[in-house]
């Protein structure tokens, strides 16, 4: 035993030995390499002071060297006449002599209605063709011919400058080449479907998406994954369901997809059939491929995979990028090279994987390796974009219009957080106010103040002097505007004039006057009033707290509904009492300044014409606008709904004409035929305060016992002074003696 | 060998006894001497035969290793324009590492020509720094054959300074050349006298390029790399003060062309109180770019841009101009006057939000324009401006560490990160992960999680209450108790719909918020086994509220948080107020994101303390919502008293004191973790639309509501 002991011993002497020999070896070595940082200020830099001095070259002087006459260089400064476009951003439409196709009519009746349409050329900044040019494969039925004549004999061509050219097919078979157009667009600005990084000219073509002929003109449908499950749970990853070419440009990729299929949470499935000569042209795999094929059926292959592949097709886009973006199926892109639709504002990592064509067979774990939170995150994403930029031709075109727009340095930049968080850029008009901020949007505070605007119809009477004496009342107020109507005279000695708060008296011709941006409203928060309101100032102050949580929404009292009437085929108004509303009335309620400039700039002349004629409808116009924007219904607080007095009843109010109410039906349906959809929506819930109708609160008493801890510390750990935070074993001490302490009380 | 010599001493038969042991440590340590020798001869013979790879060492570049270039070397084959990310990089090349970019540094070496001339002059400071930047990244590898990216250790900065075609030559020779492939070329002043090309004219192949200056001609999208022209006069610089600055608008720079220098003067003499041009010091040295003058007068550059407000980033010959970076060090917002520019790693960093641009033909225009921005917008440029210098331009490190990990993004574009990560400071606030503004759908329902103990009465009655709820989809109760197994199967209630129990392995509150895959719901109602009270119609509508409000947490009980300013500390009060800014998880309803953070994303060690002190868990999920959705939560109804009376044992931890002491306590430590105080306080409640009015019962939705 003490033999073995002994050898041991010197065993292990003897390797502590080499190991502080090699281990002082290699520590010594580190020590020796470590000693890398060498004094590189000793070395000159590689700009010196003067040298720079000399680059003032004065041959350059004039002109711009870096810039190129050649089309295929074009950019805004060279190629795009900015003086055309300093009275606005305005479209000009050619008329229409040409048979076009319906998809291409759908683009111009969408531009027609728009409120950057002009009809004189000689103000227009962006002139469209009336010439289909959607679709420039020559084998296509489509295929306008003769395109260069006609364009030549059009009046304000002059090669293209400040022209807006459409297209979603180039090129034909055998290449299917991207820059065939078969005509030469000179100047003009290209907004094209399967654009390529290398041919997009930077800043001045638009990478548009490819659509169908079914696609809605304006509206459309909301996106398809409106629930935010987590984790998604899906039954497939990632599928794909598709026809592949075989042979030619852009095959590869989908020829090789059979690969990665394994028919549980990957499911890749593609059929040769297409095309009059497929089976001359088809592999040894096209049979098995057109079985698995007939398996799986496309929309629930897109609504039950978590990841959709959209590979190139012949050209670089295809149809299923949409519909995946709609389907909420994370589109992952196999397509080298695409610039994506608007790649320019729309942050795309933001709602798709990118992968690269050549790494093809790494797609199942890419697919694999997204985090659930990412995958959220994605998929909502999706639907933002969708709903925003994509659903309809009118967002479609109204995106290449903004981006267009952008570039004119008079008319305002949206940063790209704006471009990539709800609402969206269409949302957002650069010219209100440069700093975001502003914005209801943006978590900042909107201020502790608010503006009364009370519009005036009926002259100074008792219930407008209660009115303002209320709203007066308010310590939130900033000023009071009075908008009077211009047919009653103004009283030499209002009554108001004892009532300490500032009153603007402006005159206002028509009922969409109480909308308009006037500069005397600094405030965030406006409140909009009737003037035969019968709130008191708790009331109003309450309401106003309620809205500074909700800048972004219209907080009131008055709450209306809308209900489909299925009798009628149209929608129906009702001021009835039910479980739920859509509207809250403008008049007696709070909202974001910004709503103003909104109603005004942004809503299409049709929509204000509806309102001027009926001299109505105008609230219910504000709420479409409101719930379309943030598609987010109103707030209604409290329990007060006769909002008005009614000692008025009988006097010449417009409130009370039968045919207010049946025009307000009508009103309605015509918003909902301009906006393509019904954007309003339904809320249960009204937000009262905190101790409303609270029975049990009346009954309580304060409850003494409960003391606070910053009081306990002081007096039980007076040493601890000045009061700072228990550390957790005080603490624990603490509360155990208190414990104790209460135990043996009630022993 | 103090042992032996004592050992001497002993008898004769100890010594023998350790004779073995003696000769077993002689041999030892022979066998050790031999085992070392042997060891430094390999070693040796490795370096020698260079099979493993060390690291560069960039040694004093005096005494670098010298190659002559022959005269008829071929070049390196022109500059492809048309190269692109998908048909001049090889991604092959790029897979060794995972999915983690590999990087490897040429060896540097002196290259001359056959006439002993050199081919660049000597390696620049800053070049040597890009260089040591990258040996001592993560992207780094010694090993040139798993490499994904090789940059030449020829110093290509300036054009100036180096021999074009030779350069090329020189390039060719690099062993892993191959038509440049792969290759990223640093570039910061390309072009030269007449046409000052915005891109190095050194004939490169397919290589890429890292430059400075580059057009947007001739800049190859998704492939090339636009740098900053990096002034090494910022090193000193800081922002100054905000408040005072005494110009509005600024130029100084002294190598812009005569035209734009006629429409300064101009813009001098309509406005002079608000633009100021400074021009170089004629009288004193006109070639020292430290100074600047406005007439006799001599100002220290580039300390006179903390003068301004905006400061002038006019095109010279070349389009990249030092002053931008010298402008947003100094707290200068820049003004960009220079067309087809394409910015400092253009398509990844917003610069709109950090700088103005200026079309060139409108330069006459530029104070109006700059008078109409808004004082809110100025400070957001100038603070934007500062975060990106401070990140992405303060120094040739951290230019050099942001291309490469651009170069990432590309190479591994499905981990690329979103323009929020590169453009939006992390202390400007959490994006909320439930970011789409929707009305949760109905069709799923929600789960009901019910944490319980041992009170199976109690758990029997509130699961018999809670059956009645239409949007209950399932049930999951969480039995944490350890020492006792949940009801047998039989005796549990009988219900229709489906109810699981999940045994818990340690007695923690956490527990009620881990995300079970059993929801399979996107809304939680999480609730304790004693609130018995709520009835199917209050449960119902609070689920319909929290759909409306789906990323906030809404239910029954609520308390306020307020702050003493007596004793400077933050308390907690369940008093009846007028605010409230927490919900408890005793009866609420949450998304089931909300557990799936609480489980893996809590901030500090607030998750074990909860389960260490069995307390606050709730105070800690209103914290966690608070601060990433910067919402309050929601109460919904009046205020029902949450105490049943058959309860009121010592069990009820709410009853004790010492818990509220205890939360004013979690209050306090949860915000000293969290940096500030995310609650918020409101002062609504969500009742139904026609809760309290005069209006037939039976026609309203939800009747049952407000009772005590």
């Amino acid at each position: 035993m003490q033999a073995k002991k002994r050898y041991l011993l010197l065993f292990v002497t003897c390797a502590f030995l080499g190991y502080c020999y090699f281990g002082g070896y290699r520590l010594k070595s580190e020590k020796w390499t470590g000693r890398t940082q060498l004094p590189y200020e000793r070395l000159p830099s590689y700009l010196s002071l003067n040298e720079e001095f000399y680059d003032k070259d004065l041959r350059t002087s004039n002109g711009n060297i870096h810039v190129s006459q050649h089309t295929r260089q074009c950019r805004m400064e060279s190629c795009f006449d900015f003086t055309k476009c300093k009275q606005g951003f305005t479209v000009y439409v050619y008329p229409v002599e040409d048979v076009i196709s319906p998809l291409y009519q759908k683009i111009l009746n969408v531009i027609t209605e728009s409120r950057y349409y002009t009809t004189d050329p000689a103000k227009a900044c962006l002139f469209v063709l009336a010439l289909d040019t959607l679709d420039r494969d020559p084998l296509s039925t489509e295929f306008v011919h003769n395109l260069p004549s006609k364009l030549l004999r059009l009046p304000y061509w002059n090669n293209g400058r400040n022209h807006l050219v459409f297209n979603l097919y180039s090129g034909t078979w055998p290449d299917y080449a991207e820059e065939s157009l078969a005509f030469d667009l000179g100047y003009a600005i290209l907004a094209k479907a399967s654009m390529s990084i290398f041919r997009l000219r930077p800043n001045f073509d638009v990478s548009i998406p490819l659509f169908g002929k079914q696609h809605p003109e304006r509206g459309g449908e909301p996106g398809q994954a409106p629930e935010n499950n987590f984790p998604s749970n899906k039954k497939y990853v990632a599928a794909f369901k598709g026809k592949r070419y075989v042979h030619g440009i852009g095959s590869e990729t989908r020829n090789a997809l059979y690969h990665l299929h394994n028919a549980k949470d990957l499911v890749f499935v593609t059929t040769c059939r297409h095309g009059k000569a497929w089976r001359e042209l088809q592999d040894e795999h096209c049979q098995q491929d057109n079985q698995e094929y007939d398996t799986y059926d496309y929309e629930i292959l897109l609504m039950n995979a978590t990841f959709c592949l959209v590979p190139r097709g012949r050209r670089l886009g295809s149809f299923r990028f949409l519909e995946a973006l709609r389907a909420g199926c994370i589109p992952v892109i196999l397509s080298n090279g695409w610039a994506l639709p608007f790649h320019e504002r729309i942050d795309w990592n933001q709602a798709v994987i990118f992968s690269d064509e050549r790494l093809l067979l790494q797609i199942p774990d890419i697919v694999r390796s997204v985090s659930n939170t990412q995958i959220l995150k994605l998929r909502q994403q999706t639907q933002f974009l969708w709903d925003r930029y994509f659903s309809s031709i009118e967002k479609i075109i109204f995106t290449v219009f903004e981006t267009i727009r952008e570039r004119l340095p008079w008319e305002g930049t949206r940063e790209g957080i704006i471009w990539n968080t709800s609402p969206g850029a269409l949302a957002i008009l650069p010219q209100f106010a440069d700093s975001q901020q502003e914005l209801p949007f943006s978590n900042s505070n909107p201020g502790n103040t608010f503006t009364a605007i009370i519009y005036s119809q009926l002259g100074s009477t008792a219930v407008l002097y209660r009115l303002l004496r209320s709203v007066a009342k308010s310590k939130y107020l900033d000023k009071i505007i009075l908008m009077w109507n211009s047919d009653i005279p103004l009283p030499r000695r209002p009554r108001w004039q004892g009532i300490k708060a500032s009153i603007h008296v402006i005159p206002a011709d028509g009922i969409s006057h109480r909308f308009y941006p006037h500069p005397l409203i600094r405030t965030s928060a406006i409140l909009s009033l009737d003037e035969d309101a019968t709130l008191n100032t708790d009331e109003i102050d309450f309401a106003f707290t309620v809205w500074s949580s909700f800048p972004e929404r219209i907080v009131g009292y008055p709450a209306r509904s809308h209900y489909w009437d299925d009798s009628k085929r149209s929608w129906g108004y009702t001021s009835k009492w039910t479980n739920d509303y859509s509207i809250v009335l403008t008049g007696a309620a709070f909202y974001h300044r910004y709503y103003n400039t909104l109603y005004t700039e942004l809503l299409s002349s049709t929509l204000h014409k509806t309102v001027e004629q009926s001299q109505n409808c105008e609230d219910i116009l504000m709420n479409f606008l409101v719930s379309h924007v943030t598609r987010r219904p109103p707030i209604k607080v409290t329990q007060r709904k006769l909002y008005k007095d009614t000692s008025l009843a009988g006097i010449r109010s417009p409130w009370n004409d039968p045919d207010h109410f049946i025009q307000r039906q009508s009103c309605m349906n015509t918003f909902v035929a301009v906006f393509g959809y019904m954007p309003l929506l339904r809320s249960n819930t009204r937000l009262d305060p905190v101790l409303f109708k609270d029975s049990v609160s009346n009954l309580r008493k304060k409850d003494a016992r409960v003391a606070l801890i910053c009081e306990l510390q002081q007096k039980y750990l007076p040493e601890l002074s000045p009061p700072t935070l228990l550390t957790d074993e005080t603490l624990v001490k603490y509360i155990q003696e208190r414990r104790t302490r209460a135990e043996n009380a009630t022993k | 060998m103090t042992a032996p010599t004592r050992l001497s001493q002993k008898p004769n038969r100890i010594l023998y006894q350790y004779r073995n042991f003696f000769i077993t440590i002689l041999l030892m340590l022979t066998l050790f001497i031999v085992l070392i020798v042997t060891y430094h001869v390999f070693k040796f013979g490795d370096i020698q035969h260079g099979s493993t790879y060390r690291a560069l060492v960039l040694n004093d570049v005096s005494t670098l290793p010298i190659q002559v270039l022959d005269r008829d070397t071929p070049t390196a084959g022109a500059t492809n324009s048309s190269c692109s990310h998908f048909n001049c990089f090889n991604v092959y090349r790029c897979g060794s590492g995972g999915n983690q970019l590999l990087v490897y540094v040429y060896p540097p070496k002196n290259y001359i020509d056959s006439l002993n001339r050199p081919l660049t002059s000597q390696m620049t400071r800053e070049f040597h720094q890009i260089l040591h930047t990258i040996i001592s990244s993560k992207f780094y590898t010694p090993n040139p054959r798993e490499a994904c990216i090789y940059i030449p250790s020829i110093d290509t900065l300036n054009q100036n300074r180096l021999r074009v075609q030779e350069v090329s030559q020189a390039l060719r020779t690099l062993e892993f050349w191959d038509k440049g492939e792969n290759h990223l070329i640093f570039n910061m002043i390309p072009g030269s006298v007449p046409d000052y090309n915005p891109m190095l004219d050194v004939p490169i192949g397919e290589a890429m390029i890292a430059g400075a200056g580059m057009s947007s001609l001739t800049y190859r999208s998704g492939f090339d790399i636009s740098l900053p022209v990096y002034s090494p006069l910022t090193a000193n610089l800081n922002p100054g003060s905000f408040s005072t600055r005494k110009w509005l608008i600024l130029s100084s720079q002294i190598n812009i062309n005569s035209a734009f220098e006629q429409d300064l003067m101009e813009l001098k003499t309509t406005f002079p109180n608000d633009i100021m041009v400074f021009g170089s010091c004629l009288h004193h040295n006109p070639m020292n770019n430290t100074i600047r003058c406005v007439g006799e007068d001599v100002y220290k550059y580039p300390d006179v841009l903390q003068t301004a407000t905006f400061c002038l980033v006019i095109r010279g010959a070349r389009l990249g101009q030092s002053v931008l970076l010298e402008a947003m060090a100094a707290g200068c917002i820049p003004v960009i006057i220079a067309d087809t520019l394409v910015m400092p790693f253009h398509g990844t960093i917003d610069w709109i939000r950090a700088v103005i641009f200026i079309r060139e033909v409108d330069i006459l225009m530029v104070v109006p324009v700059l008078k109409k921005v808004s004082e809110k917008r100025v400070i957001e440029l100038r603070a934007h401006g500062a975060w990106l210098y401070d990140r992405y331009f303060k120094s040739i490190e951290k230019i050099t560490e942001t291309t490469l990990e651009i170069i990432a993004d590309r190479v591994f574009p499905h981990l690329a990160r979103d323009s929020t990560y590169w453009n939006i400071p992390s202390h400007s606030g959490n994006v909320s992960p439930l970011f789409l503004p929707i009305t949760a759908p109905k069709t799923r329902g929600f789960t009901a999680v019910i944490l319980t103990y041992d009170r199976v009465e109690l758990l029997f009655l509130l699961i018999n209450k809670i059956v009645k709820v239409p949007s209950l989809s399932k049930l999951l109760v969480v039995w944490n108790n350890q020492h006792k197994d949940p009801p047998h199967p039989g005796r549990w209630p009988k219900i229709n719909k489906p109810l699981k129990v999940i045994q818990t392995k340690e007695n923690k509150l956490s527990n009620r918020f881990y995300p079970y895959d059993e929801i399979e719901t996107e809304a939680i109602l999480s609730i304790d086994d004693d609130i018995i009270m709520l009835t199917a119609d209050e449960v119902e509508f609070a689920y319909e509220v929290w759909r409306e409000f789906p990323d906030r947490i809404v239910g029954f009980p609520s308390r306020t948080h307020m702050w003493d300013n007596r004793t400077s500390c933050w308390k907690y009060e369940s008093e009846w107020t007028n605010h409230i800014s927490m919900v408890l998880t005793g009866a609420a309803f949450y998304h089931k994101y909300w557990s799936y953070m609480y489980t893996t994303a809590m901030p500090g060690d607030i998750k074990e303390w909860v389960d260490e002190h069995m307390n606050c868990e709730d105070i800690a999920m209103n914290f966690l919502v608070a601060n990433w959705t910067g919402k309050a939560p929601i109460k919904v109804t009046p205020k029902k008293k949450f105490r049943c009376p058959e309860c009121t044992n010592t069990e009820m931890l709410s009853a004790d004191l010492t818990h509220m002491v205890e939360r004013t306590q979690c209050i306090n430590r949860f915000s000293n973790i969290y940096g500030s105080m995310p609650l918020r306080s409101v002062e609504f409640r969500a009742d139904p639309v026609l809760f309290k009015d005069v209006f037939p019962e039976k026609l309203k939705r939800f009747n049952d509501i407000g009772s005590l």
